[in-house]
């Protein structure tokens, strides 16, 4: 599946590990919830970077200060209808200042990239070779923006009012 | 109005852009329907019994005499010469062809327009009073924060794949004209007792299978605290209401099920996060909006115009016009016309390209240019000189719509039905026509007095029949068509659930049973100012049920 990053296709460094599944030392795994709590201990010794993978019932508090110890937080759409992952994406930007990779994994389709990317997901790994590579364009169709969110693009009441404010000083 | 400005434009011209480019991939074959699905609603682009149907956003019901004209077009260029105005102020069309639905979006975006988030589980298009900025006893004009909502809501990155679909209600007076009782957050601009002027904010309202009545999750709102305090309601759906069933899965039934206290708690706790946060409006942008919406220049006037006093004494059925459907003006002077969409026998809601550019060019004339649709499927004529009405109402009726039945039997709300919807148990369209026909004489409808109607061909209950002082709703038996009366409901500021009134009636016998109850309601009634809704609070149901069943 194709992973992009940086808005280009990109060789994924990480490896879901299922439940059950023997995890390797040295190389970057994304594992759950269930599997971190319950080999945490040995899981902080390995050698190498740990990401973790969120339920869409679950919120970033559950992991207490263990978070910032994580390279990525997968979080997941089920459905594409399954809106879930969007708040849970701006919760760890914004309210938990998450800096790692928030990567998106499950039903990601063309057409919702621009709204996960707004609420500050930053990997995805898409299903469709061709929506993968439409990414930069499927991005680019909309360049207006009517709220704030986790992004750093300007919401239009900055811009509009960004006159009238430099004319008040 | 709103006008757009530069942003405005883009995203709707982008949106159109990137419409027309996901239409040519289905054209195409490169996608299926299943997957072009999301991307059509997203557009408000369904697909019907019969064909597609496109529905139209009006923004809390205001148009423009410019706007009207272009819709007029629409129905010319891209239906059969008709629109159908719904229950919450949007415009349907239902013969567009998918491959000229670009180009129609491309002329509506030329007068402002979309039809984006009309449908989907995202936050619809807000709804107001349709008296907004001229009713009497307003606080405040509710279109200044419909159109901020509007704003904040077009594209929503986190909100846009909600459980269910949202719908949001305002309005500015104690009067209630929008149902906000009936909406998943109804607002409500209220002044508290030191004078301030802020929101109550009802949450969790609505009706389909589950009609429930909103509750007040907070009694005074800030006004700077309204889209954090949006934003925290919204979240907290998002993550806890239920995605395993799409009967049980609106904001009403999670209010429900957390319980108000619970679910309150939830959101203040939200709250406190998005408080004085980025998404709180800038006072610049706040005053921005409002600008658009300033009176426009009335002339000094006093009321009780002679030319009006002398027409009324002259013409009886002008004066019967007035009576039911025009109300009182803020402004000295001035009166708000309602024209209804309902003639006797016609669809409810309906109107032809002709009736369109005759209510623009009346709109020009009489009113400003401006337009209002209310969620009783009719229009509204904002701001009329009272010594004009007359001359107006001469206008209209040369176009057949000077049906004098606002607020009465013959206005009939319905949704569409069998005869288009997809969903659909049994036809509304055909039962409102054979129960207008039954009240056709407009003096026996004025002496039943103020009257509610209200059809829906299944549970999803578009046609609002829960809150219908009488309301018929479509179900099926064995293949057939029966409606289920309800008696009682309200959807005004004391919003009542009409309660069932015992077995379902045919096709045939509806009509006959709407009217024994209010023939029951006159032979009861104490007299002529008991409403029915206030003679049927008083006398219950078994009455209506003898009368109903007697011969059973
Ligand atoms: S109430 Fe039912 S039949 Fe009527 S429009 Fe809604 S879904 Fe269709």
């Amino acid at each position: 599946m194709p992973l992009v990053k940086n808005g280009e296709i990109t060789p994924d460094p990480w490896t879901h590990i299922a439940d059950g599944e023997d995890a390797p030392l040295d190389a970057p795994i994304i594992v759950s919830t269930d599997r971190w709590n319950a080999e945490r201990a040995s899981l902080v010794h390995r050698n190498a970077p740990i990401g973790i993978r969120l339920r869409n019932d679950q919120l970033p508090d559950e992991l207490g200060e263990d978070l910032y110890r994580f390279g990525v937080v997968a979080i997941e759409f089920p459905a594409f209808k399954d809106g879930r992952a969007y708040t849970q994406a701006r919760l760890l930007r914004e309210r938990y200042r998450f800096t790692g990779e928030v990567r998106a994994f499950g039903d990601v389709l063309r057409d919702q990239l621009l709204f996960m990317q707004r609420c500050g997901i930053d990997a995805f790994e898409i299903r469709k070779l061709a929506d993968a590579e439409a990414f930069r364009s499927t991005i680019g169709e909309i360049s207006v923006f009517f709220q704030p969110a986790a992004d750093d693009r300007r919401p239009v009441t900055a811009l509009r009012n960004r006159a009238v404010a430099s004319w008040a000083y | 109005m709103y006008r757009y400005d530069e942003f405005d434009h883009t995203i709707v011209r982008e949106r159109v852009v990137q419409f027309r480019e996901q239409v040519g991939r289905r054209l195409a074959g490169e996608i299926t329907e299943d997957e072009f699905k999301p991307l059509r609603l997203m557009n408000g682009l369904y697909l019907q019994l019969h064909a597609y149907m496109l529905r139209v956003a009006i923004p809390y019901g205001t148009l423009s005499s410019r706007q009207m004209r272009t819709l007029a077009h629409i129905a010319r260029a891209y239906d059969k010469g008709y629109g159908h105005f719904t229950t919450r102020q949007n415009i349907q069309y239902n013969w567009p062809k998918l491959v000229d639905v670009p180009d129609l979006l491309d002329e509506l975006a030329k007068v402002e327009m979309h039809a984006l988030q009309t449908s989907g589980n995202c936050i619809r298009n807000i709804t107001a009073d349709p008296y907004a900025g001229v009713a009497a006893d307003e606080i405040e004009d509710p279109r200044i924060y419909a159109e901020i909502i509007r704003q904040w809501s077009t594209l929503h990155p986190e909100f846009t794949f909600l459980p269910r679909k949202f719908k949001i209600a305002l309005t500015g007076t104690d009067t209630d004209r929008a149902a906000v009782k009936l909406h998943d957050i109804g607002i409500a601009i209220i002044r508290d007792e030191n004078g301030a002027v802020g929101f109550r904010i009802d949450v969790g309202g609505g009706q389909g299978r589950t009609p429930i009545i909103a509750e007040t999750i907070r009694d005074f709102l800030p006004k700077q605290d309204l889209l954090p305090y949006l934003e925290a309601i919204l979240r907290v759906y998002n993550m806890l209401g239920r995605r395993d069933n799409i009967y049980k899965a609106r904001i009403k039934i999670l209010v429900q099920s957390e319980g108000l206290e619970r679910f309150t708690e939830l959101v203040e706790e939200e709250f406190t996060h998005l408080k004085g946060g980025a998404v709180e409006l800038p006072q610049a942008e706040l005053d921005r909006i409002r600008a658009y919406f300033a009176a426009p220049r009335y002339e000094t006037l006093d009321n009780g115009s002679k030319e009006l006093e002398s027409a009324r004494q002259a013409d009886e059925e002008f004066a019967a016009w007035v009576k039911t459907n025009v109300d009182t003006h803020k402004q000295p002077g001035y009166a708000i016309v309602n024209i209804s969409l309902k003639p006797v026998g016609g669809i409810p809601g309906d109107a032809s390209a002709e009736e369109m550019e005759a209510v623009a060019d009346l709109a020009d004339r009489y009113s400003f240019g401006e337009i209002r649709v209310t969620h009783e499927q009719n229009l509204t004529l904002p701001s009329v000189q009272q010594s004009e009405l007359f001359s107006l109402w001469l206008g209209l009726k040369i176009h057949g719509l000077a049906t004098a039945n606002i607020g009465h039997a013959g206005d009939i709300i319905a949704c569409p039905g069998l005869d288009y919807c997809n969903l659909a148990n049994a036809r509304s369209i055909p039962v409102a026509q054979a129960i207008s026909r039954k009240f056709e004489n407009i003096r026996r409808q004025h002496d039943i007095g103020r009257l509610t109607i209200n059809i829906s061909g299944c549970i999803n209950a578009c046609g609002h029949h829960h809150v219908g002082n009488i309301g018929l709703l479509g179900v099926e038996k064995n293949g057939e068509e029966f409606y289920q009366i309800t008696l009682g409901g309200r959807a005004d500021e004391n919003a009542e659930i009409g309660r069932v009134v015992g077995p379902a009636f045919s096709y045939d016998d509806v009509p006959g049973a709407v009217e024994t109850v209010v023939e029951t309601y006159l032979q009861q009634r104490e007299d002529n100012d008991e409403s029915f809704v206030d003679a049927y609070a008083r006398l219950g149901a078994t009455p209506f049920k003898d009368a109903l069943y007697a011969t059973r």
